[in-house]
C-alpha cells in the first residue's frame, strides 16, 4: 500500500474547504452553516499541519497556528451558538431567511 | 493719571443694564426696568463728571498742553509681530467732552422715558436697547484705534436700527429702520475701505501712531501713501475721502441724509438721544479724531468736507421751512446744524489761531446736544399731549403746557443764535472761523442761520400760538416730574453752556485758544437771526392766510422743498428702476437657474444613484457572504494576473 504523502493531504483539505463553502452558501439552517465554517477552518488546519510535517520538519510554527485556530474556533462556536439561541427566542426559527429585517 | 477703573465703569455700566434688562427684564423687571437703567446711567454720569473734572483740572494739562492718555491698551487679535488689532481707551479733550455729552443726554432721556414710555408692553426691552446704545456710543468715543471705533460704529448703527424699528407693528417704522440701516451700512462700506487704506499705509491701526506717521513731513509712510495713486488721486486722499464717506453717512450729510427724517418713526426720546445729540454727530467726531490727517495730510479733502457741510446745512434748512411734521422739521434742523459742524471743521487748519474752526465745531456739537435734545424732548411732550405729529393739529398750547412752552422757547432762541444763549456763542465762533477762511461758506452759513431762526420760530409759533387754545381732552395734563425735570435741566444747559470758555479746553493741538469776540462781528448774524424770528412771527403768530399766499407765490420752490427736493425719488428711481431691473434681475435669474440648478442637479443625481445601490443592502446574510467571496476572487485575480 502506498504511503499517503503531502498531495493526498492537500487534496483532502481542498475537498473539505469546498464542501464547507458549499454548505455555507446553500444551507439555510444556521447550525449547519456554523458546521460548514468549522469544516473550512479545519481544512486550513490540515494544510498547516501537512506543510509543517513535510516541508519544515525542524519548525513548530504550523502546530502553533493550528492550536490558535482551534482555540479561536471554539470561541467562535460559543458566540455563534449564543447568537443562534437568541435568534430562536425572537423568531422561533433558526432559518437565516427568517432574519432579514436589517436592510435598507 | 486717568483712573482706569472709573472709565471702564462708565463704559460697562450701560452694558450691564443692557444684559440685565435684555435677558431677565421680561421676567423680573417689567415695572422696575426704567429705574434700573436710569440708576446705572446715573452712576455712569457721575463718574463721567468726575473723569472730566480730573482731566480738565487735575492731570490733563502738562506744560500748558492738554495731553492724550491711553490708560488701557491690550492686544486683542495678534496677526503678525507688527500687525495687531488692539483694544484700548483714549482719554483726551474731545473724548472726555463727548463722555459728558453722551452720559448726560442719555441720562436725561432715560429719566424722560420713565414717564413717556410708561405702560408700553416692551418697556424693559426699550431700556435694554437704550443701554446698548449708550454703551456702544461710549465705546465709540473712547476707542483708541480706528478698528475699534469701527466696531462700535456698527454697534451704534445696530442699536439705532433696533430703536427706530421699536414700534415694529407699524410698517412705516420697519421700513424706516431698514432704510437707516442700509444707507448707513452702505456708507460704512466706504469707511471700512478707508480704514484699510489708511492703516495699510500707516502700518498701524492706533490713532496716535497712525496720525503721527501720516502727518510728519519726513515720514516714510506719508511719502509712500502720497506717491501711490489710483485714478490720479493719491492713496492717502482716497483713504481720507472714504473715511469721510462713512462719517457723512452716520451724520446724515447730503446726499446720504435720506435716512434721518424717516428715522423719526422711533420713539421721540430715542430721536432726542440718537438722532439729534449723539449718534449723528459721530461723523463730526470721527473727522475731529483724525483731524491732523485731514488738515495736514489731505487739505483738499478737508475743503471738500467743508463744502459738503455747507451744502447740507443750507439744503436741510430750506426743507425744514416747509415740513409740517414737527419731528421732521427737527430732523432737518439737526442735519443742518451738523452741516454747520462739518463745515466748521472744513474751514479749520491745524494748530494755533487757524484751528478756530475745530474748536468751534466741537463747541457747537456740545451746545447743540443740549438744545436739540431739549427740542426733541419738548416735541415729545407736545406729541404726548396732542397725540399727533402734525403741526396743524397743534396751536395755542402755551397756557396748557407752560413748562414745555418756556423750555422750548429757550431752545428755539438758543438754536436761532440769540445772545446770550448757548447757540449764540458756538455759532458765532463757527461764523468767525468761516469768515476768516472762506467767504463763500461764510455767506452760505449766514443765510442758513437766518433760515434756522425762521423755521424754528415757525415751529414754535405753530405749536404754542397760532390758534386759540381748544379743549385737547382735559383728562391729562402736561406730564409729570419725570418729563419736566429733563426739560428744565437741559434748558439750563441751553442757557448757560455758551459761557464755557471752550477754546481753553479743546483745540487742535491741545494748547489754549483765546476766543476773540468782536462785538461788531456779531451784529450781522444776530440781526439776520432776529429778522428770521420776526418774519416767522408775522406769518405764524396768528392764524392767517399769509403763509399759504406766500407758498403759492413761490410754489415752484415751495413744492420742491416740500418734497425734499425729490432726493428720495431719485434714490428710488436709481435703486428700483435701474439697479433692480438691470443688475438685480439678471443676477436673480442666474442664481435661480444656474447656481440653484447645479445644486439641485447634484442632489437629484445623488438621490437616484442611492435609490439603485441601496438594494445591495438586502438583509440576507448569505448574499453578503457571496459579495465577500466575489471580492476575494476579484482581489486574487488582480494580484495574480494584473499586479
Amino acid at each position: 500500500m502506498m504511503e499517503p504523502g503531502l498531495y493526498h493531504i492537500l487534496f483532502i483539505s481542498t475537498a473539505l474547504f469546498f464542501i464547507g463553502m458549499y454548505g455555507f452558501f446553500t444551507r439555510r439552517n444556521l447550525i449547519t452553516m456554523l458546521m460548514s465554517i468549522e469544516l473550512i477552518l479545519n481544512s486550513v488546519n490540515l494544510n498547516f499541519i501537512a506543510f509543517n510535517k513535510y516541508l519544515w520538519v525542524e519548525k513548530m510554527d504550523g502546530l502553533f497556528f493550528t492550536l490558535f485556530v482551534i482555540a479561536i474556533a471554539a470561541a467562535e462556536a460559543a458566540i455563534g451558538i449564543a447568537i443562534i439561541i437568541n435568534l430562536y427566542r425572537s423568531h422561533q426559527s433558526i432559518d437565516v431567511e427568517s432574519a432579514e429585517e436589517l436592510k435598507y | 493719571m486717568p483712573n482706569t477703573i472709573n472709565i471702564l465703569l462708565i463704559l460697562i455700566l450701560p452694558f450691564i443694564g443692557f444684559l440685565l434688562l435684555g435677558l431677565l427684564g421680561k421676567k423680573y423687571f417689567n415695572k422696575t426696568a426704567g429705574l434700573i437703567g436710569t440708576a446705572l446711567l446715573f452712576v455712569a454720569t457721575i463718574l463721567a463728571l468726575h473723569t472730566a473734572y480730573e482731566y480738565f483740572f487735575v492731570y490733563g494739562k502738562v506744560a500748558d498742553v492738554y495731553q492724550s492718555f491711553i490708560p488701557l491698551q491690550f492686544h486683542w487679535l495678534q496677526f503678525t509681530a507688527t500687525l495687531s488689532i488692539d483694544m484700548g481707551l483714549t482719554i483726551d479733550a474731545i473724548s472726555v467732552m463727548m463722555l459728558l455729552v453722551v452720559t448726560f443726554i442719555s441720562l436725561m432721556v432715560h429719566v424722560y422715558s420713565l414717564e413717556y414710555m410708561k405702560g408700553d408692553a416692551r418697556f424693559p426691552v426699550y431700556y435694554s436697547f437704550l443701554g446698548l446704545f449708550t454703551f456702544s456710543m461710549l465705546g465709540l468715543v473712547l476707542a483708541a484705534n480706528i478698528f475699534q471705533i469701527y466696531i462700535f460704529w456698527e454697534l451704534v448703527g445696530v442699536s439705532s436700527f433696533l430703536l427706530i424699528g421699536y414700534y415694529y407693528e407699524k410698517s412705516s417704522a420697519v421700513a424706516a429702520s431698514k432704510k437707516a440701516f442700509i444707507v448707513t451700512r452702505f456708507a460704512d462700506f466706504g469707511f471700512l475701505i478707508g480704514i484699510l487704506i489708511l492703516s495699510y499705509y500707516a502700518d498701524s491701526l492706533n490713532f496716535s501712531t497712525l496720525i503721527e506717521r501720516l502727518t510728519a513731513p519726513q515720514s516714510n509712510e506719508l511719502k509712500i501713501a502720497t506717491a501711490a495713486t489710483f485714478l490720479g488721486i493719491s492713496a492717502l486722499t482716497w483713504g481720507a475721502i472714504l473715511v469721510f464717506v462713512g462719517g457723512a453717512g452716520k451724520s446724515a450729510m447730503f446726499p446720504l441724509h435720506i435716512w434721518l427724517p424717516d428715522a423719526m418713526e422711533g420713539p421721540t426720546p430715542v430721536s432726542a438721544l440718537i438722532h439729534a445729540a449723539t449718534m449723528v454727530v459721530a461723523g463730526v467726531y470721527l473727522v475731529a479724531r483724525l483731524f491732523p490727517v485731514f488738515a495736514i495730510g489731505t487739505p483738499a479733502v478737508l475743503e471738500g468736507v467743508g463744502w459738503v457741510g455747507a451744502v447740507s446745512a443750507v439744503f436741510a434748512a430750506v426743507i425744514a421751512c416747509t415740513q409740517t411734521d414737527i419731528k421732521r422739521v427737527l430732523a432737518y434742523s439737526t442735519m443742518s446744524q451738523i452741516g454747520f459742524m462739518m463745515f466748521a471743521l472744513g474751514v479749520s487748519k491745524y494748530g494755533g489761531e487757524d484751528g478756530l474752526g475745530y474748536t468751534a465745531s466741537l463747541f457747537h456739537l456740545f451746545t447743540h446736544a443740549m438744545f436739540k435734545a431739549l427740542l426733541f424732548l419738548g416735541a415729545g411732550s407736545v406729541i404726548h399731549f396732542v397725540h399727533s405729529n402734525e403741526m396743524q393739529n397743534m396751536g395755542g398750547l402755551r397756557k396748557l403746557m407752560p413748562v414745555t412752552h418756556i423750555t422750548f422757547l429757550i431752545a428755539c432762541l438758543a438754536i436761532a443764535g440769540v445772545p446770550p444763549l448757548a447757540g449764540f456763542f458756538s455759532k458765532e465762533e463757527i461764523l468767525l472761523a468761516a469768515y476768516q477762511q472762506n467767504k463763500i461758506i461764510y455767506g452760505v452759513a449766514l443765510a442758513t442761520s437766518g433760515l434756522t431762526a425762521f423755521y424754528m420760530f415757525r415751529l414754535y409759533f405753530s405749536i404754542f400760538w397760532n390758534k386759540a387754545p381748544e379743549a385737547y381732552g382735559a383728562h391729562h395734563s402736561e406730564g409729570g416730574g419725570a418729563m419736566k425735570t429733563p426739560l428744565i435741566l437741559l434748558s439750563v444747559g441751553a442757557l448757560f453752556t455758551g459761557f464755557i470758555p471752550f477754546g481753553k479746553y479743546v483745540s487742535t493741538d491741545g494748547k489754549m485758544l483765546e476766543s476773540h469776540f468782536h462785538f461788531s462781528f456779531t451784529i450781522l448774524p444776530v440781526m439776520i437771526g432776529v429778522a428770521g424770528i420776526l418774519i416767522a412771527m408775522l406769518l405764524y403768530k396768528k392764524q392767517n392766510n399769509r403763509p399759504d399766499k406766500l407758498a403759492k407765490s413761490i410754489s415752484g420752490i415751495y413744492q420742491s422743498a416740500y418734497h425734499k427736493f425729490y432726493i428720495d425719488e431719485v434714490y428710488l428711481f436709481v435703486t428700483k428702476k435701474i439697479l433692480f431691473n438691470l443688475v438685480g434681475k439678471p443676477f436673480a435669474w442666474f442664481d435661480r437657474t444656474v447656481i440653484d440648478g447645479i445644486v439641485n442637479q447634484t442632489a437629484s443625481i445623488t438621490q437616484s444613484i442611492a435609490e439603485e445601490i441601496k438594494k445591495i443592502q438586502s438583509g440576507k446574510v448569505q448574499l453578503y457572504a457571496i459579495y465577500f467571496l466575489m471580492g476575494v476572487i476579484a482581489l486574487a485575480i488582480f494580484f495574480i494576473y494584473v499586479w
